[in-house]
Order: structure tokens, then sequence, then C-alpha cells
């Protein structure tokens, strides 16, 4: 080692001086890096596009294809609501999982060390992209709504309600929570995609032809399955009665699914 | 200052990490020898938090690394190179560490081109690095918060001849300024070349540890000669410890002493030096020969 090399180097790296310690990293900044890590690669950049660009294409589509008397705001918003229904978890998986498929959580998990914080932060994202998301195909809805029924010559007819809205995006957001716990709990981008797939596919398939045969199970279905449960959300009324099913079933097979992931991620080893 | 306390590391009834106790001091290039699967990594993984240890206690800078409040400005880490998303770009990964620690955006450039990746490099993806580039990379990352303590496994995998000179070169200066180094290898000659300090590892357990020229010294006298039954007589005969290595005897004693005694036994000699150097690996491979996969070799 050459002395003109030791003095070049002093001038550029390491300070091991007596340094205060550091400010604990906000959780705001956590928030804002998963935030970034959404968009930042070009999967998760055309993920989010695809948001905007499937709300735009089931628009056009309910334009051109609908018949004239059935050009309404729940047309519109039916046609924009389910690309938002298979994107919006798919959003959630990933966001989660990729920190151990693409092996990313051995930065992200040093850099923060507590899992937790990140944890909630992908919950926080996941949340607000959701809820961005969904304001947006219904704004994207809402502008087919008045341009379909200027086109085709009708009345333009909104027949969804506000709380009607409401009810749709917290049915998505369930959705994306869903998404999330499969994300903690399988923690691998492929597995966490087929087993949404499952439950939300061939889960009800094999519920509906549970409940035709076994009258048993069909008395108890709202109070038993959270898919069912939750298709009072999409009627646009919610009962108190229906609220509560909706709570048990999602307890079941949402809340308590999650709280053993996340305690899963939490002792879980980061390979 | 890294001060790892009696870890251990249990797989149902694998112990992958056994009582493991050494500390990498200030100032000092630490080499963490052994062969593979010797519990390297995973000791590495559980002073950063990735793994929980079973027991035992691993400090950085006198606290444990969940407790520090922003790591990356005091402890760098590169565990697995290729540990980043392969769709990210590497100025993008480099970015999102210098958000996560809160520091200003130049950082990123000085960084990248202190770890000589040019903006064209650092703008593809890195699917499309080759391991060389993923581990400057992951150095820049590692340095990115002037940290005191850095913490590497097998740094110099993938790096050609030149990007090793670099990185001995990078970890030296290091040190040197007062940066505390530990960095993992396999490969004996990488590690003598640069530390100060060497742990050696072999399952799980800690063989050897000590200043380089310690584990030197204690490496003796390689001696040949054409007669070796009637030398190994002879140093017998004068109390000397000595094992037998492929084609030379290696004698706990120095040189001199070695000398006196072939010439006392009339017992020509073909070389008489240090063990140093080849003295190393040959204690690497005596010290790992019951942990290693290819058997006893010599």
């Amino acid at each position: 080692m050459t002395a003109s090399t030791v003095e070049e180097a002093v001038e550029t790296t390491v300070a091991t001086r007596a340094r205060p310690a550091p400010a604990r990293i906000p959780m705001s900044r956590i928030v804002a890096v998963e935030l970034r890590k959404s968009f930042d690669t070009r999967s998760g950049f055309w993920l989010m596009a695809g948001i905007a660009i499937l709300a735009v294409v089931a628009t056009t589509a309910t334009i051109l294809f609908a018949p004239d008397d059935q050009l309404d705001y729940e047309a519109f918003a039916t046609a924009v609501g389910f690309p938002m229904a298979v994107i919006l978890p798919m959003v959630a998986i990933l966001s989660v999982t990729s920190e151990w498929s693409q092996r990313t959580g051995l930065t992200s998990f040093t850099l923060v060390p507590h899992r937790g914080r990140v944890i909630r932060a992908k919950a926080l994202v996941a949340l607000v992209v959701g809820v961005t998301s969904m304001l947006l195909a219904a704004a994207i809805g809402a502008l087919g709504n008045v341009v379909g029924s200027a086109i085709a010559g009708v009345d333009t007819v909104w027949n969804v309600s506000a709380q009607e809205l409401g009810y749709i995006i917290l049915a998505n957001i369930l959705g994306m929570a869903v998404g999330f716990m499969l994300g903690v709990l399988i923690r691998n981008s492929p597995g966490a995609i087929v087993g949404y797939f499952v439950y939300s596919l061939v889960l009800p398939t094999v519920t509906t032809v549970l409940a035709e045969t076994q009258e048993w199970f069909a008395d108890k279905q709202p109070w038993l399955d959270f898919n069912y449960a939750q298709g009072s959300l999409f009627e646009g009324s919610v009962s108190g009665e229906q609220w509560a099913q909706l709570g048990v079933t999602g307890l079941v097979w949402l809340v308590i699914p999650l709280t053993v992931g996340v305690w899963m991620v939490l002792r879980s080893e980061v390979k | 200052m890294i001060t790892v306390d009696s870890l251990t590391k249990r797989y149902g009834g694998f112990t992958a990490v056994d009582d493991v106790s050494f500390t990498a001091r200030p100032g000092r290039v630490t080499g963490f020898l052994g062969p593979n699967g010797a519990g390297k990594s995973t000791t590495m993984r559980i002073m950063v938090g990735l793994t929980p240890a079973t027991s035992g206690t691993a400090e950085v800078s006198g606290r444990r690394f969940a407790d520090l409040p922003n790591p990356g400005l005091e402890v760098g880490v590169l565990l697995d190179a290729s540990a980043q998303h392969a769709g990210r770009t590497g100025r993008e990964i480099l970015t999102i560490a210098q958000r996560t620690m809160g520091l200003p955006r130049h950082r990123v450039d000085e960084m990248l081109d202190r770890v000589s990746l040019t903006p064209t490099e650092a703008g593809r993806r890195v699917r499309n690095y080759s391991l060389g580039m993923r581990q400057r990379l992951g150095i820049a990352t590692a340095l990115l918060g002037e940290p005191e303590v850095l913490i590497l496994d097998e740094p110099a995998n993938g790096l050609d001849p030149a990007g090793i000179r670099w990185m001995r070169d990078l970890l030296r200066g290091y040190a040197d300024q007062g940066g505390t180094v530990l960095l993992s290898s396999h490969l004996l000659h990488e590690i003598e070349v640069i530390a100060d300090d060497l742990v050696v590892i072999g399952q799980g357990r800690i063989v050897a540890q000590g200043t380089k020229a310690e584990l030197l010294a204690s490496a003796g006298t390689l001696v040949r000669t054409r007669d070796v039954p009637a030398l190994a007589d002879a140093l017998a005969a004068a109390g000397l410890t000595f094992s037998h290595l492929t084609d030379a005897l290696r004698v706990e004693a120095d040189p001199d002493v070695v000398g006196q005694v072939a010439l006392g036994a009339g017992v020509a000699l073909t070389e008489l030096r240090a063990a140093d150097g080849a003295g190393l690996e040959e204690m690497f491979l005596e010290l790992t020969a019951e942990t290693q996969r290819e058997g006893v070799a010599a």
C-alpha cells in the first residue's frame, strides 16, 4: 500500500470519527421506498399501467358492444371493475413475494432490520394503490358513460350511488388483502398467484356445488363462505346481519391466516 | 467492531454454527475462512438479523443489528450479489438504498464511480449483469452510507484478476482508515493477501483464529529431503513434533533448529524454509481435513 493511495483513501471514504447516532428511519420513508419499488421494474410498471389501460379498454368495449338501452354507469362500472379485481390482488401479492422470489429481502431487511415495519409499509402502499386505482377506474368509467351515451344519443344514466361505489372499492380492497395474506403465507410469486386463483375461482365453485347438494351447507353458507359473504357488497346494500357474516368469514378466511403469515415472515430465515 | 459470542444455530438435529466466538477489530481486515458449507454464510446472516440464532449473540458497534436505528449508515452488508431484482437497473437498486438511508441523491453517482460502473452499465437491468458487475454493485450498496463496518460474504466471487486487485486495495484502504472489515472466503490465497486476522471455520466450529502472523508462525518449518525416514527418526529423537506432507515434513520448530537436527543426523536436505505461504495452505487443509468434503488430501 503506497502512501499516496492511503492519503487519497482518507479523503474519499470512511469516516470513523465518533459520529452522532443516526436517527431511526421514519415510517414515511419506508412507505415512500416501497411505493417506488412497486413501479420501478418493468413488470411492476406495466402492472400499474395495466390498471389504467385495461380500464380504458373495458370502457371502450362497453361503448362499442353494449346495447344502447343498457348504456348506463352500472354497465361501465361492471366492465371496468372486472380487470381491477384480477390485477389489484396481483399487485398486493408481488409486493410481498418478490422480496423472497427475487431475493431482494436480503437487502430490504438489512437496511430496515424490522420486518414488521416493511410489511406494514407494503400493506399501506397496497391500500393506497388499491383505492387510487379504483377511483381512477371509476373516473374512466364515468367518462365512458358520458361519451358513450352521447355517441348513442341516449340519456346519461348515473345508477351507481356513492355508497355502492364505496362497497365495490371495499370488496376490491378485500381482494387485495386476500392477495397480501397469500403473499406473506406462501412467500413465493407463482405459488401465491396460483393460490389466489384457487381461493377466488376454484373455492367458490366448490362451495356452490356443495351448497346445491348439501342442505346443511346451503343454510350456513353466508356464515362459512367468505367469497359468498362478499357478494352483498356488489349488490349495493349490506344489512347488519350481512356485515356480521362478512366479519365472521373475514376473520376466519383472512385475518387469522394473515396473522399466521405475518408471524411466519417475522420469524423466518431470509436467504 | 464486530463481536460474536457463543453463536449457535441448529436446524433440527444439524448444527450449522456451533459455539462460534470471535471479534473483528477496527482498522483490521478479518478473514473468515472455511470450506464450502462450513457455516460462514449462516454466521453472517445471523449477524445481520436475517437468520435467528438458536443461542448466543452477535453485536456490531456494541449493539444488536436490529437495534441499529439506520443500519446502512453503520454497517455495509453484502451477502449475495445475485440477490437483486433482475428487472431493476443498477442505478435504481442504489437509489432505493440511498432513499432508505435518507442520503443525498449525488451519493448514487459517487458510488457508481467508486466501483467503476459506467452510466451506461448503471442504466442496464441487473439481469444483464455479469457476476463481477453484480459484485461491484453490491459493494457500492454496502459503501453507500459510509459505514464503519463492512460484512462481505465472498465479495471476490466472479471478479476478474484486476477486479480482485481493486477489491483488495479498496478494503485495505478502508481498514487503514479505521474501518472494520469482515470478509469470508473459501479461497485461502484470496484471504491470505488481504487479511490481518484470520478466523478459520470448519463444520460450524472455529478451528483456528488469530493474527495472520501468529498463524503463520505456528505453521513451523517446511523441510524436504531424499531420506525422509532418517530425518523423521532424527526429529523424533530431538523431541520435535512434525507431520508428513505429500513430499515433505512440516516441523513445529524454527528452521535453524531443524537444520541443526538434520546436520547432527547427517541427513542432506533439499529444502529448508519457514512454512509461510504454502504453509498456511497446508494448515488450512489440515485444519479442515476432517471436515472438508474431499477427505484428507495431504
